[in-house]
C-alpha cells in the first residue's frame, strides 16, 4: 500500500499569548484507500490536524507529506495547486453557493484546475450521479434538505477524483437518520476506492469505520484498526 | 483559472447582491455622467454657436482705424471704401464712421448721461453685409441718409427705452431733434452696431459736423480668398500708414470665444471629479465589507485549490466591473442629458470622444484602484482563519 499522507512527529502551536500547543508529536500514516475516523472531544486537536492534512495551514515542526510530496517546502501556488487536484473537502456546514445551482456547485471543484466550463460541467453531473443526486442537478441549495446539501458538497469534493477526501464533520449538521444516510454513503465511497479521513466527535459514527484515530489534547491516544 | 471563469466570478458576485452593486455603482455613474454632460453639453453648445457663426459667414473682414505713431486715434481716408471696393475678390463693401456725439431720448437728459450710445454715420447696405436685419421700422435710405433721422442698434434701443418705432418717435442728438425710422436685430459679427445709434452720411455731415472720415469698413470677399484679401487690406485702406489700419476678421474672434467658455466648466468637471472620488469610496467601502462577509467563500475557495493570487484578481476584478458598470450607466445617464438638453436649445447634439472614453476609462480606472486593497485584504486571509471562524 501507497502513502497518501505520512505525518511524522507533527507538533502545531498557535503563537497567540498564552501561546497554545494544539498537536503534540503526532505521527500518522494513511494508506490509499483506507477509510479512517479521527476523532476526539472538543479542543483535542482535530481541526488543527485536519488543517494540516489539508494543507490548509503548516505545521510549526515535524513534516506532513501529501502524496510523496513535502508540505513545507511547497509555495502557496503549488499548495494550492495540490489542493485542487489531491485534496477534497467536505465541510460541516456544507458551504455551497447559494445562488448557483447543485451542477454548478459540483464544478466549483475543479474551477482552479483550469479545465473548461463544459469538461467541469460533465464531470460535475457524473460526480452527482454517484453520490446519488442526479435528480435535481439545476436545483438551487436553498430547495435541498439538508442531506442532499451534503451529497452536493460530497460530490464536490470527489468530482476531481482526489487522492484524499478529508470531511469535517460531515454529518454534524444532520439529523440522525439522515447523517446515518451520508455515512452509508461515505462508506459505499471508500469502497469504490476513494480514500477519506473523517474527522468526528461522534463515537458511534466512528465506531463504523474500520480504522480509529483517538487524538486528545493534542496527542494521538489511540490508533484502532477493526 | 480562465479568463472566462474569472469574469463568470465577477459577473456572479455583482449579481447576486444586486442593490449593493448598484448604488455602489451609482456614486460612480454619476461622477461620470457629471463629467459626460458637462463636457456634452459645452461641445454641442459649442457647435450650436460655431454653427450659428457659419451661418452669419466667415467672410466677413473689418478694417478699422487704428493709432497712429503719437497715440492719436488715426483716420482712414475717405477713398477708402472705394479702393478696397476694387480688390478683386472683395463683394460687398460697407462702412460707419464714428461722430463724436451721443445720442439721449430727450434733451432733458444731462449730457454726461451718454448711455455709452455712439452715434455712426452708416452706409446704406450696412445691414446685409454685417449679416443683420430690422426688427421694426426701416433702414436708412437714400432719402432719409441725408434728413435727422437715425436707425437705433438692439443694444441702443434697449439702453434708450425704445421698443418700437412709431410716427413722431425722435432721439436727441448734438442740439438737434431726430426721427427714428427703425430698430436693429442684434448684429453678431459687429456687436459695436449694437450699442450705436446710425444716420447718415449726408445727415452727419449736415447737422453734426461730420468730416466723412469712415471708421470701420465692413468688407465679404469670396470664401476662398478671405485670408488673401485681409492681407493686403491695410495697405489698400491706408497706403500712406498701413500700420495704422486694424484688421480683423470677427468670426474668427467669436469662434475664438466660443471656444474659450469651455473653459468655464473646469468648476463642474471639478465637481464631477469629486463625485467620482465619492463613488470610488463607496465601492472600496462595498468591497472592504464583501470580503469581511464572504470569509466563508474565501475559505472554500482556497480549499479547493484557489492561490492567493487566484482570490485576489477575483475581488479586483468584481470591483472593476462595479465601476465599469458605473461608467457605462454614467455615460448613458450623461449623454441623455446632454440629448435632452442640446434638443431644447436646437443645438446638434455632440458627445465627445474624450467625454465618453475618458468617463468610462476613469470609471474602470477607479473600480480597480478602489477594489486593490479590499483584494489584497482578501488574498491575504489564511485559509483556516477563513474557514473556521464562521
Amino acid at each position: 500500500m501507497s502513502a497518501v499522507l505520512e505525518l511524522d512527529a507533527v507538533t502545531k502551536v498557535y503563537p497567540s499569548r498564552p501561546p497554545v500547543t494544539a498537536l503534540r508529536g503526532v505521527t500518522l500514516r494513511i494508506d490509499a484507500g483506507e477509510l479512517v475516523a479521527v476523532v476526539g472531544p472538543s479542543g483535542s486537536g482535530k481541526t488543527t490536524l485536519l488543517h494540516l492534512m489539508g494543507t490548509l495551514d503548516r505545521p510549526s515542526s515535524g513534516r506532513v507529506r501529501v502524496v510523496g510530496r513535502d508540505v513545507a517546502a511547497l509555495p502557496d501556488r503549488q499548495l494550492s495547486a495540490l489542493r485542487a487536484g489531491r485534496i477534497g473537502f467536505v465541510f460541516q456546514q456544507f458551504f455551497l453557493a447559494e445562488h448557483a445551482s447543485a451542477l454548478d456547485n459540483v464544478a466549483d471543484g475543479l474551477l482552479y484546475t483550469g479545465m473548461r466550463l463544459a469538461e467541469r460541467r460533465a464531470r460535475a453531473r457524473e460526480a452527482l450521479r454517484v453520490v446519488g443526486l442526479d435528480v435535481r442537478p439545476h436545483a438551487r441549495p436553498t430547495q435541498l434538505s439538508g442531506g442532499q446539501r451534503q451529497r452536493v458538497a460530497i460530490a464536490r469534493a470527489l468530482v476531481g477524483e482526489p487522492a484524499i477526501v478529508l470531511a469535517d464533520e460531515p454529518t454534524g449538521n444532520l439529523d440522525t437518520a439522515t447523517g446515518a444516510a451520508v455515512l452509508d454513503l461515505i462508506v459505499e465511497l471508500n469502497r469504490r476506492g476513494t480514500t477519506i479521513v473523517l474527522i468526528t466527535h461522534d463515537r458511534d459514527v466512528a465506531a463504523r469505520l474500520p480504522r480509529r484515530v483517538d487524538v486528545r489534547d493534542g496527542y494521538v491516544v489511540g490508533d484502532v484498526t477493526a | 483559472m480562465r479568463t472566462a471563469d474569472l469574469w463568470r466570478l465577477a459577473f456572479v458576485g455583482v449579481r447576486t447582491r444586486k442593490l449593493r452593486a448598484g448604488l455602489s455603482a451609482l456614486g460612480i455613474a454619476l461622477g461620470v455622467a457629471a463629467i459626460v454632460a458637462v463636457l456634452g453639453l459645452s461641445a454641442s453648445s459649442q457647435a450650436g454657436l460655431l454653427r450659428e457663426i457659419d451661418a452669419l459667414g466667415t467672410n466677413l473682414l473689418t478694417v478699422q482705424n487704428g493709432q497712429s505713431f503719437f497715440g492719436d486715434t488715426a483716420e482712414l481716408p475717405t477713398e477708402s471704401p472705394g479702393m478696397i471696393g476694387r480688390i478683386g475678390p472683395v463683394t460687398e463693401v460697407q462702412y460707419t464712421g464714428m461722430t463724436d456725439a451721443n445720442a439721449y431720448r430727450s434733451q432733458r437728459i444731462p449730457s454726461v448721461n451718454t448711455n455709452a450710445i455712439t452715434v455712426q454715420a452708416a452706409s446704406l447696405d450696412l445691414l446685409r453685409t454685417v449679416g443683420t436685419s430690422v426688427v421694426a421700422g426701416r433702414y436708412l435710405n437714400a432719402a432719409t441718409a441725408s434728413l435727422p433721422v437715425a436707425v437705433l442698434g438692439a443694444e441702443a434701443a434697449s439702453r434708450l427705452g425704445i421698443d418700437r418705432i412709431y410716427p413722431g418717435e425722435r432721439v436727441w442728438i448734438s442740439g438737434q431733434w431726430f426721427y427714428l425710422a427703425g430698430i436693429l436685430a442684434p448684429a453678431t459679427l459687429a456687436p459695436e452696431i449694437d450699442t450705436s445709434v446710425l444716420i447718415g452720411f449726408r445727415a452727419a455731415a449736415t447737422f453734426l459736423d461730420f468730416d466723412g472720415h469712415p471708421s470701420t469698413i465692413y468688407v465679404r470677399a469670396a470664401t476662398d480668398q478671405v485670408s488673401g484679401v485681409q492681407s493686403v487690406l491695410a495697405p489698400t485702406a491706408d497706403p500712406e500708414a498701413p500700420n495704422e489700419v486694424e484688421v480683423s476678421k470677427p468670426s474668427d474672434a467669436l469662434v475664438a470665444r466660443a471656444k474659450a467658455k469651455a473653459a468655464l466648466n473646469g468648476l463642474f468637471l471639478g465637481l464631477g471629479a469629486v463625485s467620482l472620488l465619492v463613488g470610488a469610496v463607496g465601492v472600496a467601502n462595498i468591497m472592504v465589507i464583501s470580503v469581511l462577509e464572504r470569509r466563508s467563500e474565501i475559505g472554500l475557495r482556497r480549499a479547493l485549490g484557489a492561490t492567493r493570487g487566484h482570490v485576489r484578481i477575483q475581488f479586483l476584478s468584481e470591483a472593476t466591473l462595479l465601476g465599469l458598470l458605473g461608467g457605462g450607466m454614467g455615460v448613458g445617464l450623461g449623454a441623455l442629458a446632454t440629448f435632452i438638453y442640446a434638443s431644447t436649445k436646437g443645438w446638434d447634439v455632440v458627445v465627445p470622444a474624450l467625454a465618453w472614453a475618458g468617463g468610462l476609462g476613469a470609471a474602470l480606472l477607479i473600480g480597480a484602484i478602489a477594489g486593490l486593497l479590499p483584494a489584497l485584504r482578501a488574498a491575504r486571509m489564511s485559509p483556516t482563519e477563513a474557514l473556521w471562524t464562521v
